[in-house]
């Protein structure tokens, strides 16, 4: 086991350099000088108010003059401590603008699989015990709007349906329970349509098996077969698909956060781009990997534990 | 399911059934032998599939308006006329509503059917290009330019969805065309770890080594023996790929990073859409559904073509 989490580790390292790579390339792979983004250099390629001896000495002082190996040693170093610079714009630094909006789109996540689990695993085996009846297909109707529809319209078609014609739920903001329901859903759907089809072919599989018919034979209850036997399982390849979830609802935020309103990372990013304010675009850039990163490392060692046979292979 | 097909249950082994054939019929040998490529019984396979068939009949429909209407009725889908601004859906001179500069919904949802499939269509085709090509190059050379290419591929890893999209935006800027390309982009690495799956085993296969052993170029080999059997899974990724880029496509404009005012794209205008939601629902909901039936629409047909290729592959529903 501790070999098997030690070469999980060892793979997940080049691509965290790799996303390294990409967060620092992305300064100089954007047409013209990072300076000029940072001193506000006009579309005409005129320099507005910075005085040239003054643009020189901030490049001197930012390192940006060094050869470029060293500038990403720099940069790797430093990021590694904690530090990814000033953002331009908001003239604070990258990592307490970070920290500052982590909880709201945590948040988000944390309340997202949790739907995603309940109604994803509920509606995954209501199916598949009623496999081929008006409800299985209700529910693969349902499922596949989760994968057919974009989720900010639903996102939006929530926000219509609760807020603006029933008047239930607040429409956006971060804050308290009734404004985390409608984004988490809107977040979720995909997810519960993808762990529901996911189940439900899993349990089917499972319960067709012999030793099912044994536990049936035995005399034991319908629920103490499901639940005992066929869920143990049924339950693997789902729980994998779970934590991959995960990974990706910190995707989906981006668009979610915006339906929304709330001030979490994915908003910070959009702004972020749009206002090239590039040490932010970097910061996030690299800690949304290294998140997803540990994530699917986390996935990986889990789907170790459940399944032994994976250890080997 | 071969048995569906009364003839092609013969001709799947054509030196076995041909004396029997020839000698019960006694027809001439030639009629019968007119091979059926498996590509043809793919074929069969998928018309015989009604989801899929009405999947393809929608798209059809929706690429024949998209395609045809603003050309020979010539719409203009930035008309405006203040006058009308928010009308309600049901009107008799706009089917759909106005939006709030008075702009006719159907008429802007026909256009915005031709930026998404031509968007769709055009990153399917970078990121199977170049996927396939990175893909066949690292299966079939190996050593380090696989490695190097592969390590690249993996950068998928710690970009999910849309995240990869969002970053090459970054560095091309704002705007429909760097959308595509941002989309096309960050769908490579599906192609490409596909195509070096099927190459690696077909690299091994005996018709690949005969090729070899009778001195065909490397080029030969990859055109003319490895390609024609990738396609098959590259074809089954490309239709479902279309709906992913339509997705991301929609998502990254609603952002606000792709398609930009005043134009017709689906996602800017539910993004636009948005802001007068509370008096005028239809602007909030038209675009979206519109998007929704296509997707559906590609989706059943990816369905069906997966299944019609691989015919071994189980469908999810059974």
């Amino acid at each position: 086991m501790l070999k098997f989490v030690a070469r999980r580790l060892a793979e997940a390292i080049p691509v965290l350099f790799l996303a390294s790579l990409i967060a620092f390339g992305l300064l100089y792979l954007i047409p013209g000088d990072p300076i000029d983004a940072m001193v506000g250099v006009s579309a005409a390629g005129e320099v507005g108010l910075a005085r040239p001896e003054i643009v020189a000495q901030i490049r001197q002082d930012l390192g940006l003059n060094d050869p470029l190996p060293v500038q990403y040693a720099r940069w790797v170093v430093n990021a590694l401590q904690g530090d990814f610079g000033k953002s331009y714009v908001q003239r604070r630094s990258v990592v307490s603008l970070l920290l500052e909006r982590l909880p709201s789109t945590v948040e988000l996540a944390v309340a997202s699989t949790l739907i995603v689990a309940l109604l994803g695993l509920g509606l995954g085996i209501i199916a598949a015990l009623k496999n081929n009846t008006l409800i299985d297909n209700l529910i693969l109707v349902i499922s596949l709007g989760g994968i057919s529809m974009p989720n900010f319209w639903f996102g939006i078609l929530l926000i219509l349906v609760f807020s603006v014609f029933l008047g239930l739920l607040p429409a956006t903001g971060s804050g308290g329970y009734e404004r985390l329901i409608l984004p988490a859903v809107a977040l979720g759907y995909e997810g519960i349509a993808l762990i529901t089809r996911l189940m439900r072919a899993s349990l089917l599989e499972v319960l067709g098996r012999e030793y099912i018919t044994t536990a049936h034979a035995k005399g034991l209850s319908t629920w103490v077969v499901i639940i005992r036997h066929a869920m143990r399982n049924a339950l693997i390849p789902v729980v994998t698909m779970l934590g991959l979830q995960f990974g990706r609802l910190l995707a989906g935020a981006v668009v979610i956060e915006t339906v929304f309103a709330r001030q979490g990372i994915g908003q910070l990013a959009i702004q972020a781009i749009n206002t090239k304010d590039f040490p932010l675009v970097q910061g996030i850039i690299f800690f949304s990997a290294a998140i997803f990163v540990l994530v699917n490392l986390l996935v990986d060692i889990s789907y170790g534990y459940l399944d032994p046979q994976l250890r080997i292979s | 399911m071969a048995t569906l097909i009364p003839s092609s249950e013969s001709l799947e082994r054509p030196q076995a059934a041909s004396p029997a054939a020839a000698a019960s019929n006694s027809q001439p040998a030639i009629t019968i032998h007119t091979s059926v490529s498996p590509w043809r019984r793919s074929w069969w396979r998928l018309r015989r599939n009604r989801l899929a068939m009405a999947g393809a009949f929608i798209l059809i429909c929706l690429s024949l308006v998209a395609f045809t209407v603003p050309t020979l009725l010539q719409i203009n889908p930035y008309e405006q006329s203040l006058r009308d601004s928010l009308v309600s859906p049901g009107s008799a001179a706009h089917w759909l509503g106005t939006d709030h500069l008075g702009r006719d919904i159907l008429i802007r949802l026909i256009d915005g059917a031709r930026i998404s499939l031509t968007i769709g269509f055009i990153s399917v085709g970078i990121a199977v290009l170049m996927g396939g090509l990175m893909g066949l190059v690292a299966g079939y050379f190996g050593g380090r330019i696989e490695t190097i290419l592969m390590r690249l591929m993996d950068m998928q890893l710690a970009f999910p969805g849309i995240l990869a999209a969002l970053v090459i935006v970054t560095v091309l800027g704002n705007g429909l065309t760097q959308a595509m390309i941002a989309v096309g982009i960050s769908s490579i690495p599906k192609y490409a770890r596909v195509v070096r799956g099927v190459t690696l085993a077909l690299k091994l296969s005996l018709f690949v080594e005969a090729a070899q052993c009778i001195g065909a170029s490397d080029r030969r080999i990859l055109l003319l023996h490895i390609v024609p059997n990738a396609l098959g899974p590259v074809i089954t990724l490309a239709t479902m790929g279309l709906a992913t880029a339509i997705l991301s496509a929609a998502s990254l404009s609603f952002l606000g990073l792709g398609a930009q005012p005043p134009t017709a794209e689906w996602g800017l205008m539910l993004s636009e859409g948005r802001k007068y939601m509370r008096v005028a629902w239809w602007l909030a909901v038209f675009p979206g559904l519109a998007i929704m039936l296509t997707v559906i629409a590609i989706n059943l047909l990816g369905d069906g073509v997966r299944d019609a290729l691989d015919p071994y592959h189980r469908s999810e529903k059974e």
